[in-house]
């Protein structure tokens, strides 16, 4: 028996989100003491496959060929499913982006495995029961699910496992997978990327702004304090349905769910909705002129004042502590 | 064409989430249900899609008897007939496999669901029913446009979105932007009273996953307020006390 980590590439390299899974994926082989295998599809040079060693993969299975250069959740689901069955795999873990939530799924069928999605910790193994904590009602609590099949698939919420490099380097070894054509029945026309921008599902930092903002010619000093701060930038519901900013930004129960290190609100009042994707954020900082706004509530910093006012100046002071720094 | 909207009941989304019997049941004393949000936005699409007798709409519900509600609502918006699968959902596997052994025996040109259902969200019965049914599937889709033998759809990935076209039959999870909720008018809420509901039997399958237990997140201390006019503060306390930039 081993563990089989997806690690997914992004145009040939690896995110923070994937060494989380990998040391996660470690952590699990050692509590089985067995051991990782990593499996990687598509274009990625073999330094960077082997440096997945890094974080505690013993082996990389490369995957590579015309057709998989891009993410088809079939194909690579067959793929993935062919490489646990051969090496034994009765673990599969995958980051919880939204590429391994089309996965996961998948994998669960082609493996007869319990899948827990958004697992935000390492199971508990006791007397040949597994456990795991996972997301539930959208950020508003936690299930504690037992996976009762042989085989299992976890996937972890980014940022949710810390990072902990063992050093090491990987053996990288190509693996032949077959794939049916039916496989690749869904064909991709065009990607676009905003490659200036930081992904949202993955931010260590998001900058959020509301209706207090007024319109949609007002979110240069978001994006300005995005930027100064490396962070990604979100808005709440009525901000993307008014069309001010797209919905790919949009947080909350209905929106995206994430789990930053900061979260700074900006005319954000706090409903339900909103916080129910942003709570398992570690620290949130609010800026509303009103006090009695909810999001006070739940925040660990807050300023009491206007916008338009604080923000230039939050943007100066951040600024000056980067010069100093 | 011929549409299948699969939806699910949930707590509406102003619920605050409680718990009972020692943190093991959730506690739906006072709870108002819903139509799952995602799913009302796949149902809106698939009337755009069908409108003006261009096809038929079936929405279906894995649940007992107190879906019924949610059911005729999806029904009021504009679903042609529905399908409620006479059991307790399990988990999505339950879900997915009812639904998939239904589709065997009554098969559809496109199967829509929600990306995700706001309770457990876990975006599992789309990718699962694409597995069992042996169709490929899409998740988080922000756009489905239909020709005769072919979608168009935008998926999102992180940092940027992808087109996709997909010969049907395919199953996709809807988001936002896919289609704007419809709201049930008078006439709507008036015939789905009277619109074809099936109840059909379960198969027995085996589940592999099962809820222990739940928790709630732990509370956050208080706010500490940094006056207006001292940003600077604020910065200083991010980086030497939470020690987040
Ligand atoms: C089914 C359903 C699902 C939903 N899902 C989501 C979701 O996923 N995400 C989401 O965000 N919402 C969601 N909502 C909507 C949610 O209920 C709120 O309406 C929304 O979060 C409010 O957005 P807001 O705070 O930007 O706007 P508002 O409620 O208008 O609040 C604006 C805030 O800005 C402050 N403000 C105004 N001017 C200034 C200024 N100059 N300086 C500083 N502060 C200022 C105000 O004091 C106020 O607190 C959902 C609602 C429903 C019914």
């Amino acid at each position: 028996m081993s563990v089989l980590i997806y690690a997914e590439n992004a145009g040939g390299k690896f995110k923070k989100s994937i060494f989380e899974a990998v040391t996660y994926a470690r952590a699990i082989a050692d509590q089985n003491k067995t051991n990782l295998v990593a499996i990687s599809i598509g274009d990625v040079s073999k330094d960077e496959l082997a440096a997945l060693g890094k974080y505690g993969a013993e082996k990389v299975l490369n995957v590579s060929g015309d057709k998989l250069k891009n993410f088809v959740n079939q194909a690579y689901a067959s793929i993935i499913a062919e490489a646990a069955k051969k090496q034994g795999a009765d673990i599969v873990v995958l980051s919880n982006t939204f590429s391994g939530r089309g996965l996961a799924p998948r994998l669960g069928v082609k493996l007869q495995a319990g899948v827990a999605d958004g697992a935000v910790a390492l199971p508990e193994q006791n007397g040949g029961k597994f456990t795991i904590k996972k997301t539930a009602f959208s950020g508003k609590a936690f299930a504690i699910v037992e996976l009762t099949s042989a085989n299992k698939v976890i996937a972890l919420v980014p940022n949710s496992y810390k990072v902990v490099e063992t050093g090491g380097t990987a053996q990288v070894e190509d693996f032949a997978a077959e794939t049916k054509d039916s496989d690749f029945r869904a064909i991709i026309k065009e990607i676009v990327r905003s490659t200036d921008k930081i992904s949202l599902p993955d931010a260590e930092i998001v900058v959020s702004a509301g209706r207090g903002l007024k319109g949609p010619e007002n979110w240069g000093m978001v994006e300005e304090l995005a930027e100064l701060l490396g962070a990604a930038t979100a808005c709440s519901k009525p901000v993307s349905d008014a069309g001010w900013r797209p919905h790919s930004e949009h947080v909350g129960q209905t929106g995206i769910a994430v789990s930053p290190n900061l979260y700074i609100a900006i005319g954000i009042s706090g409903a339900i909705q909103h916080l129910a994707g942003i709570s398992s954020s570690k620290v949130i900082v609010v800026i509303n002129k009103d006090p009695e706004a909810p999001f006070f509530k739940v925040a660990d910093y807050g300023i009491v004042g206007d916008a338009f006012e604080v923000v230039p100046q939050l943007i100066a002071a951040v600024k000056e502590y980067k010069a100093s720094a | 064409m011929k549409i299948l909207v699969c939806v699910s009941n949930v707590p509406d989304t102003t619920t605050k989430i409680t718990f009972t019997d020692n943190n093991t049941q959730f506690n739906t004393n006072g709870v108002q249900f819903i139509l799952n949000p995602y799913d009302e936005i796949a149902l809106s699409r698939a009337i755009e899609l069908t409108d003006g007798g261009k096809g038929e709409v079936t929405v279906i519900n894995v649940g007992e008897v107190n879906t019924e509600a949610t059911i005729r609502k999806a029904l009021a918006i504009g679903a042609t007939d529905a399908i409620r699968i006479n059991a307790k959902p399990h988990d999505a596997w339950y879900v997915a496999y009812q639904i998939a052994e239904y589709v065997k025996a009554n098969p559809f040109d496109l199967i829509l669901t929600g990306r995700e259902s706001i309770d457990y969200n876990g975006s599992k019965v789309a990718g699962m029913l694409g597995e069992l049914l042996d169709l490929p599937s899409v998740s988080i889709i922000k756009k489905l446009d239909a020709a005769d033998k072919e979608a168009t759809v935008e998926r999102e990935i992180e940092g940027g979105k992808e087109l996709l076209t997909i010969p049907y039959p395919f199953v996709a999870g809807t988001a936002e932007g896919v289609a704007e909720p419809k709201i049930p008018n008078m006439r709507g809420i008036m015939s789905a009273r009277t619109k074809p509901l099936a109840v059909v039997e379960p198969v027995e399958v085996k589940t592999y996953s099962e809820v222990l237990s739940y928790e709630t997140p732990a509370p956050r201390g208080q706010v500490k307020l940094v006056p207006a006019d001292e940003t600077a503060k604020l910065v200083e306390l991010l980086h030497t006390e939470a020690r987040v930039i």
